[in-house]
């Protein structure tokens, strides 16, 4: 299943803008997924600007007050303005999100088309590495890591994103595999370039379709086990602002005297994973000549 | 010496019983007998089920109600600090040969589980594998008898106990819940057997225990305290969630959690339930104390270590605390209630309860300016348990934000958490102080320095504050001792700020209404054989 | 094709080997130990002569690689020891709770298919059109949705219709009894925990099914088929849909190795003495034993089961050849 995106794809001829206005009008719910995505990614970034309250400033004289004109989403057990902690924890969330599947991804990437180039020994390690990785309980690695390492946000994506290296390489070795069969590989070879360079000028732009839908939904995986890691005590901590954080000490307690604190931050996560989903999906139907509408 | 003890006692169960803001219904009413009470247990049900091996309460709430013991804390009566009444034994003897000397007797007619008689042998050997267990055994509390000489059992009915020189801490420790009496015939075959295996002569019998899920239990007709059980069976359920023992216990699936439920679930409970559920309440022997590592740059300076107390409001913070939190009172280093604990005015000396707050980070600031810390950075290390450690740990982390200082939390599993501490590898850790039978002089032994004390990790030296202690240990006089108390506390939190308690707990016990006849006491670890219990249906 | 199944069993030794060499490393890494999880857990002070005792007894003052070995050998001979933490066999434990696990498992997967094969085919049939829209949304949903959440408001959510309806809450059991001893018990108490695992599984494979579907919708054989005239009922069942389960079943395969590693977060919200708890206390507890052995076990799952499906695979499809 070759998905070649070069020959295929017809971008010179538009402008960007003219691309994004065809994937809108093509991709309803893609759309919806991406201003959602895009909402999330503004308000992480300018949570300063945004967020009505200090996130980690305790307020013993509003303790899990309701949604009120004061607080919009209410207060949680330590009197925290949920809405406050909610926008900084969208930046939490693209951190661990995006750093987990960007590192995990790439990752991923150079191993998989490197274990299809080289073939052989080389592949039949990797390969066996990979299977360890993937075979291995995540609770187990994330605990070593947090551990060993400590807790705090770089160990959690670190624990988070080794699971997603094998998941991915898998998906891009078998992609390159077809690739690396291709006339245009040879002939490479045949001229004499390096490896190096035949994996990265061939091999790997011909990959990136599968790559990216994948590295999409990790993004929305990544933040969902950032929650559950959370929920084992084994995630972010307090008081750093994290929805999955949030969700374990409040949802569980307050879950029916103060159903704010469980609510929203689970709304959060739900809606961020959602569109990120509905965003890769489009993307695949955008870049998987099969599936396009003509 | 013995007087004091029992004054001390008797003034410290008085107020502890007014502490006591929800205590029982006033008149007795007749125990009814019959039914099965079903609670759970807010830990995994992991552990081997010796007692004796054993630390966590989880081991006892299962298996007590199978066991026996020597002398305990009266079960009418367990909020008292000084109330050890005679179990296995007829009454607590009068020590002889000045005191060194305790002569048991034990009460005939009693049986184990098995239908063999239980003698003062059986009792004699659980209490020398409890002191010093044989190699390849392990006793977790046998250094709270390093006192104890010798023991024998001249005859089926005689238990003598001879102790190396005269303490206070005996009696409590000879209350010890764990000390399970076990068959000298079953321990003579097999030291090991108890682990895996239950056969005592408590009042009740094993039933069955479903691996890491529940256990069983049914009267034990031939229980020795008449009319005792009520009940004619039990289950206790192991249910790690929080969530999920609140759900069970408001659908009825259980009728109580012994340990403690957060503010949360018993608010709940009540405006769910209302007059379905019954709350008990009281202080607890168990308190958060925040350690600096005193060897560590920069808390190797006592500026610095007094500006981490100084930033807290504990007054404010515990009244808050109390609402999300099983803490409540703000104390010093001894259990609030007990007669030598220190009273608000004694404590608001002290760095860390002052009560002017303003004035207090004010000062706070200013010892760091002078120390050059202040832009202070510093990680806490935590226990990743909520209640109450993440708790405690994310209002400190604000306090010390209010005075200039930006704190992460390492928050890490028990294991790693206490490797820390024991390695020294930290800056600031939130531990925590957690006790049985209240015992004031015994128990603040534990801010003695690291060298005396191993489980002491502030790492500080202080001949000052070794010398008051040897002082208060010896001293027999109740008024003088109390003031000693207050100088080793000064000079603990005070002068040398080696260590802070911060907020002491408090146990909130929400039980269904038809579960009688159970009666809090300032320790979970404390009165859980359930042979007084009764249901009202 | 004998040889390459001997190829892919050989091939699971060095993964079975490495997963058994990483786990060792890794608990050992953890600072801390289970002696001091044992003493020094309930905040108490203890005796540091029973924390030598607790080093002796269950073997962890003896050389690493020692240790290792005899691990290994154990391995060989199936033999994983007894809990560190319970001392009872490795073997029991599990075997404790391995049925409440496997149910949850296998009705889960029954919730699974149940609903996304139908509905995936379903989407891709009426591609772009609302019931498209609302059936991927509610796919999406449920990989959105964070299970331990979804399963605490699904008790909460019980217990308030039943107290709104009948007065008195109700909720699940919390303690398993097994289905042949009390059926009516046993189904109440797992077909919540099934469902909230199910649903999250359904939503993979139902955007799966409906992938798969779109694609086989657009081949030529699909294309003969309808040019003949057959009704479209006929060609979806007789044609597309078997062939469209292919990658599908994969999946199912694939996701159920993975199970066991959803169930952790799952028996937790719904207190269920399972497998995937168990491996939560057995790490927590720094139970060395246990949690070697938990691991190989889900590590020999997941290889077998990949294995299986490559060989099903290859059994639904004729074109695949083993290599």
């Amino acid at each position: 299943m070759s998905t070649t995106v070069i020959d295929d794809a017809p971008l010179p001829q538009r402008s960007y803008w003219q691309s994004l206005m065809r994937f809108c009008q093509r991709q309803p719910l893609g759309t919806f997924g991406l201003v959602l995505v895009v909402i999330m990614a503004v308000t992480g970034f300018s949570a300063e600007l945004i967020a009505p309250y200090n996130p980690t400033a305790n307020d013993f004289a509003a303790m899990t007050e309701p949604p009120s004109w004061q607080h919009l989403l209410g207060t949680d057990q330590f009197g925290r303005d949920l809405m406050s902690r909610i926008i900084y924890g969208a930046r939490t969330a693209l951190i661990v999100g995006m750093t987990s599947a960007i590192v995990g991804g790439f990752s991923g990437l150079i191993l998989g088309v490197g274990s299809a180039y080289f073939g052989g020994t080389t592949d039949l390690i990797i390969q066996r590495l990979s299977d360890i990785v993937m075979a291995f309980p995540l609770i187990i690695m994330a605990l070593a890591v947090v551990a060993i390492f400590g807790p705090g946000v770089q160990n959690v994506i670190m624990a988070i994103t080794i699971p997603l290296i094998p998941r991915c390489s898998r998906v891009v070795r078998s992609s390159a595999l077809t690739v690396r069969e291709m006339p245009y590989v040879d002939a490479a070879r045949a001229c004499g370039f390096g490896a190096t360079r035949i994996i990265m000028r061939h091999m790997v732009p011909n990959v990136m379709a599968p790559f990216l839908i994948m590295v999409t939904s990790f993004v929305g995986q990544a933040i969902l086990a950032e929650a559950s890691l959370s929920y084992l005590g084994l995630g972010v901590q307090e008081p750093v602002p994290a929805w999955g954080l949030m969700l374990q000490g409040g949802a569980e307690e307050y879950a029916s005297t103060a159903p704010w604190i469980a609510i929203f931050p689970g709304v959060a996560i739900m809606l961020a994973v959602l569109g990120i989903n509905l965003f890769g999906d489009a993307m695949r139907d955008a870049l998987d000549p099969k599936l396009r509408e003509r | 010496m013995r007087s004091w003890f029992l004054k001390a006692g008797l003034a410290a169960s008085f107020a502890l019983a007014l502490s006591l803001s929800l205590t029982l219904s006033g008149q007795a009413e007749t125990p009814k007998r019959g039914g099965i009470l079903t609670y759970v247990i807010p830990a995994d049900g992991g552990p081997s089920l010796d007692g004796h091996k054993e630390t966590t309460f989880a081991v006892l709430h299962a298996t007590a109600p199978f066991y026996s013991v020597m002398v305990r804390v009266n079960p009418d009566n367990p909020s008292s600090t000084s109330d050890f009444v005679c179990d296995l034994c007829t009454e607590i003897p009068k020590p002889t040969d000045n005191g060194l000397t305790y002569t048991f007797k034990i009460r005939p007619g009693v049986k184990f589980h098995d239908g063999t008689p239980l003698t003062a042998h059986d009792v004699a050997a659980s209490w020398r594998r409890i002191v010093s267990p044989p190699p390849g055994v392990s006793s977790a509390r046998a250094n709270n008898f390093v006192m104890v000489d010798k023991i024998e059992d001249p005859d089926d009915t005689t238990f003598v106990i001879t102790l190396k020189f005269d303490t206070l801490s005996f009696m409590p420790a000879l209350a010890d819940p764990y000390a399970y009496i076990y068959s000298k015939a079953i321990l003579d075959k097999d030291q090991h057997w108890y682990e895996k295996n239950i056969m005592g002569s408590g009042p009740f019998k094993f039933v069955k225990f479903e691996i890491g899920q529940s256990i069983e239990g049914v009267r034990n007709p031939d229980y020795y305290h008449p009319g005792q059980p009520y009940l004619d069976g039990f289950k206790a359920i192991f249910a790690p969630k929080e969530s999920v023992r609140l759900d069970a216990i408001r659908a009825d699936r259980a009728a109580v959690e012994f340990r403690s439920m957060p503010p949360s679930a018993r608010d709940q409970l009540i405006k769910l339930l209302g007059d379905k559920i019954t709350v008990q309440e009281s202080d607890w022997n168990c308190g958060n104390v925040l350690t600096p590592n005193n060897a560590r740059p920069p808390f190797d300076d006592v500026r610095v270590r007094k500006a981490l107390f100084l930033a807290i409001d504990q007054w404010k913070g515990a009244q808050a605390l109390a609402k999300i939190a099983v803490v409540k009172t703000v104390g010093g280093i001894v259990f609030p209630g007990s007669p030598f604990a220190a009273t608000k005015e004694e404590l608001e000396k002290l760095p860390g309860y002052w009560p002017d707050i303003e004035k207090s980070r004010a000062e706070a600031r200013r010892l760091l300016k002078e120390a050059g810390q202040e832009n202070l950075t510093f990680e806490m290390l935590n226990r990743n348990v909520d209640q109450p450690y993440g708790i405690v740990g994310t209002w400190l982390v604000d306090e010390f934000s209010k005075v200039g200082m930006h704190v992460t939390q390492r928050v890490v599993p028990t294991g790693p958490w206490l490797d820390a501490m024991r390695r020294g590898d930290f800056a600031v850790a939130l531990e925590a102080n957690c006790q049985n039978v209240v015992n004031p002089v015994a128990d603040s032994g534990r801010y003695l320095p690291h060298d005396l004390y191993p489980e002491n990790f502030a790492y500080h030296k202080d001949p000052v504050q070794v010398e008051i202690y040897n002082k208060m240990l010896h001293e027999t006089d109740p008024v003088k001792a109390r003031v000693l108390m207050r100088d080793f506390e000064n000079q603990t939190i005070g002068v040398g700020a080696h260590q802070l308690m911060v907020t002491w707990w408090y146990r909130i016990v929400p039980m269904r209404s038809y579960v009688k006849g159970w009666k809090i006491s300032p320790s979970h670890y404390l009165n859980q054989d359930l042979a007084n219990i009764w249901l009202d249906q | 094709m004998y040889q390459y199944i001997a190829k892919r069993v050989l091939l699971t030794i060095p993964t079975l080997l490495g997963a058994a060499a990483l786990v060792f490393l890794l608990m050992r890494l953890i600072p801390g130990d289970i002696c001091l999880v044992r003493l020094g857990g309930g905040g108490g002070s203890f005796d540091p002569k029973a924390l030598v005792a607790c080093h002796t007894e269950i073997g962890v003052d003896r050389p690493v690689i020692v240790q290792f070995l005899e691990f290994i050998w154990g391995i060989i001979r199936f033999d994983f020891g007894t809990s560190m933490w319970s001392g009872k066999p490795v073997t029991t434990e599990i075997l404790a709770r391995l049925p409440i696990s496997l149910e949850i498992a296998i009705l889960g997967t029954a919730v699974a298919i149940a609903i996304a094969i139908p509905l995936g085919t379903i989407s891709a049939l009426k591609q772009n059109t609302w019931i498209d829209v609302a059936v991927r949304i509610f796919a999406i949903g449920g990989i959105a949705t964070p299970s331990f959440w979804l399963g605490i408001m699904s008790v909460l959510l019980v217990l308030d219709v039943s107290a709104a309806i009948t007065g008195t809450p109700w909720m699940p059991p919390i303690d398993y009894v097994p289905i042949w001893k009390d059926p009516i018990r046993n189904l109440s108490m797992a077909i919540l925990p099934a469902i909230t695992v199910g649903y999250r599984y359904a939503a993979v494979s139902m955007r799966m099914t409906r992938s798969a579907m779109l694609e086989v919708m657009r081949e030529d054989y699909v294309r003969t088929a309808r040019a003949k005239g057959l009704k479209n009922k006929l060609i979806v069942n007789r044609h597309a849909l078997k062939n469209a389960l292919l990658p599908v079943v994969t999946l199912l395969g694939i996701e159920f190795a993975f199970l066991i590693g959803g169930l952790v977060v799952t028996e937790q919200v719904f207190n269920l003495n399972g497998v995937g708890r168990l491996f939560v206390q057995a790490v927590q507890n720094q139970d060395y034993t246990l949690t070697q052995a938990l691991v190989m076990l889900t590590v020999a799952i997941f290889v077998f089961t990949n294995l299986l499906v490559d060989l099903l695979y290859g059994w639904l499809d004729p074109r695949i050849h083993f290599a």
